[in-house]
């Protein structure tokens, strides 16, 4: 007997219907990710988009109120806030994602390897609470401290701040993959452990990585800004939110619009990033909950 | 006689836990000859799904570890092959079907990768080959489509297309020895009947010898030509399947006959013939058990068998069982039979 008329087909859906449908499901992965793709565009295009070099320094028309010329104002150095804070977006991201990028790769690396090895799993996990019991801020305060002040310093000491979380994540999902029954299926089929875990273990952290690495992303935004605010982050050279900011809260009481542009600015693009994080989320979590 | 195919000699498997030592195993013999469906049947915890693992060697140690005992596949003990050596025999020589087919797939991988794994990794095919024999798979175990099924993932199939792949998966090598734990447990009743059926077709086309591990006698009635009874980490009975069910010697096969209901053993009628079950549990694994471990739920217990532990012998040709009793046990099957 071959019976197999009792089962129904399941139709595929064509992949673009698929996409549409979870993006119409989802509306705050649109919302987020179009605000997202409009803040790199501005990033992208921002020597286009400046109407004044950012670095110049005009003293003749310093603290300028918003006004035609000066869309955002000028600060106590007659530079264009406009400009800044348009070039400051670009700081901004490559600072978000490289950090995200940077965290999500060590932690997944950390995160299979204490899942698997049981005595560096001791070690390792040790060292990780004890990063994790350092306020994250403070920790990149102090590794800026000790280091240069540069974009590439700041992304690495964002990381580190970053990495025990993550690596905490992808360690519980390691941990709780290696007991399913289909690991166990792979190694009764001959599978060895590097093979497992690269077909079998890696695929399945994805979903849950993708997540926490938006919300790496907004954080890291957030923690440069304040870095650069206290003059422990990004060189004062280059415009960063933070850094216009941290120069204009001397005068932020006649001034005020000098610091408000830019945290607005922060502020949108963390939110779109978080909107983003959280529609991933909930488009792909009732997977994941069906899978665990 | 040629030697069987697989020889499972006083195996002892214990587990070194913070609170004791749990004798999941504690010498069981038996042996599969090749193409012959070999049964093993008890109740949850007697150590029958841990026997079988260890033929793999699946058995985490660190806490399980074999204080004794071999298993020989085709004259090669198991226990001493090195890990690189064991991989090259999963699969390949020996593969295992597993309960949940829920689970027991990747639901990231399409299904045909899946298959093909075991494929690319012991017969060294490219991915095209292994896929093209994955089709070949799932034509032979009753999957409808193949050619589109194999680019489908886990989630897109029923329970018992999952568990047909689950075989496909387990007999793409073509190995000597399939051991299926509990494999029609988890799916309902008349896909059960339907994943018997093409097991037991496909074993005739494959000639592979299997291990089945069931709680369901019925399941056994059907399937298998020998039945190794275990309780408590030990075996029991063993006898053909004939033999087992028309003269069971050891009290708790009995039992695990009487907790069967018959269809027509009907409740509504006067005096309702209560669904017979053993009484009692399972004893802890944990303690040394002097005498029958069976003694305290058995009816024909006497006090001999809570003093002294009663050894495997061979009552008839061919049926083995560990009971002081056993006469008293047949002669009473018989007389309620008749």
């Amino acid at each position: 007997m071959t019976a197999t008329a009792l089962e129904p087909t399941v139709a595929a859906k064509p992949a673009e219907g698929r996409v549409r449908r979870v993006l119409r499901r989802h509306p705050k992965i649109v919302i987020g990710g179009t605000i997202l793709l409009l803040i790199a565009l501005v990033a992208i295009f921002a020597p286009y988009l400046a109407t004044v070099d950012p670095q110049k320094v005009s003293p003749a028309r310093r603290m300028r109120w918003p006004q035609e010329l000066y869309w955002f104002g000028t600060d106590m150095m007659g530079r264009d806030v406009w400009s800044r804070t348009l070039y400051g977006t670009r700081v901004s991201l490559v600072v978000g994602i490289g950090a995200a990028a940077l965290a999500t790769v060590g932690g997944l690396a950390l995160g299979l390897i204490t899942g698997f090895i049981r005595w560096a799993d001791a070690i390792l996990m040790r060292i990780m609470d004890g990063l994790m019991s350092i306020p994250a801020v403070l920790l990149a305060i102090a590794l800026m401290a000790i280091t240069q002040a540069s974009i590439q310093n700041v992304i690495i000491a964002i990381a580190i701040a970053e990495l025990p979380r993550v690596t905490r994540l992808v360690r519980g999902v390691v941990l709780s993959l290696r007991e399913q029954p289909f690991v166990e299926a792979a190694t009764a089929a001959g599978t060895g452990l590097a093979m497992t875990m690269i077909r079998h273990i890696l695929p399945n952290t994805v979903a849950p990585l993708l997540v926490q690495g938006t919300y790496v992303c907004a954080s890291a935004m957030i923690t440069e800004a304040i870095l650069s605010f206290i003059g422990a982050g990004t060189p004062p050279i280059i415009p960063s939110w933070g850094n216009i900011m941290s120069e204009a809260r001397s005068i932020f009481q006649v001034g005020w619009y000098i610091v408000v542009f830019p945290s607005v600015f922060l502020s949108i693009t963390v939110l779109s990033v978080n909107l983003l994080g959280d529609g991933m989320r909930d488009a792909l979590d009732p997977r994941l909950a069906r899978r665990m | 006689m040629t030697a069987p195919l697989l020889e499972i000699d006083d195996l002892r498997l214990h587990f070194y836990t913070r609170d004791g030592v749990v004798r999941a195993v504690d010498g069981v013999t038996y042996h599969v000859k090749a193409g012959e469906t070999l049964a093993v049947v008890g109740e949850s915890g007697c150590g029958k799904s841990v026997t079988a693992q260890s033929v793999l060697r699946l058995v985490p140690s660190p806490p399980g570890r074999y204080v004794s005992g071999q298993i020989r596949f085709q004259g090669r003990n198991l226990l001493d092959l090195d890990m690189a050596e064991m991989r090259k025999l999963r699969g390949a020589e020996i593969s295992m079907i597993f309960q949940e087919p829920m689970t027991s797939l990747n639901p990231v991988l399409t299904v045909g990768r899946q298959i093909g794994e075991t494929l690319v990794l012991h017969q060294g095919m490219d991915q095209k080959a292994a896929e093209a024999r994955a089709v070949e798979m799932l034509k032979l175990v009753g999957i409808p489509e193949p050619e589109r099924r194999v680019r489908e993932y886990p989630h897109q199939l029923s329970g018992g297309m999952r568990q047909r792949v689950m075989i496909a998966m387990a007999l793409a090598c073509n190995p000597k020895l399939l051991i299926a734990d509990e494999p029609t447990t988890a799916l309902d009743v008349t896909i059960q009947a339907q994943i018997l059926d093409l097991m037991r077709e496909l074993k005739s086309r494959v000639g592979a010898a299997i291990i089945l591990i069931t709680h369901d006698l019925g399941v056994v009635a059907e399937m298998a030509e020998r039945v190794v009874v275990m309780y408590a980490g030990r075996k029991v009975e063993e006898a053909s399947v004939d033999d087992l069910f028309a003269r069971p010697r050891h009290p708790y096969t009995l039992g695990l006959m009487g907790s069967i209901p018959h269809l027509g053993s009907s409740l509504v009628h006067n005096a309702p013939p209560r669904l017979a079950e053993i009484q009692g549990v399972v004893p802890s694994l944990r303690e040394e058990i002097p005498g029958c471990a069976f003694a305290p739920r058995c009816g024909f217990a006497t006090e001999r068998c809570g003093r002294e532990r009663p050894e495997i012998e061979e009552l008839a040709p061919g049926h083995f069982a560990a009971c002081f009793e056993a006469e008293r046990v047949a002669a009473q099957f018989a007389e309620a039979a008749s």
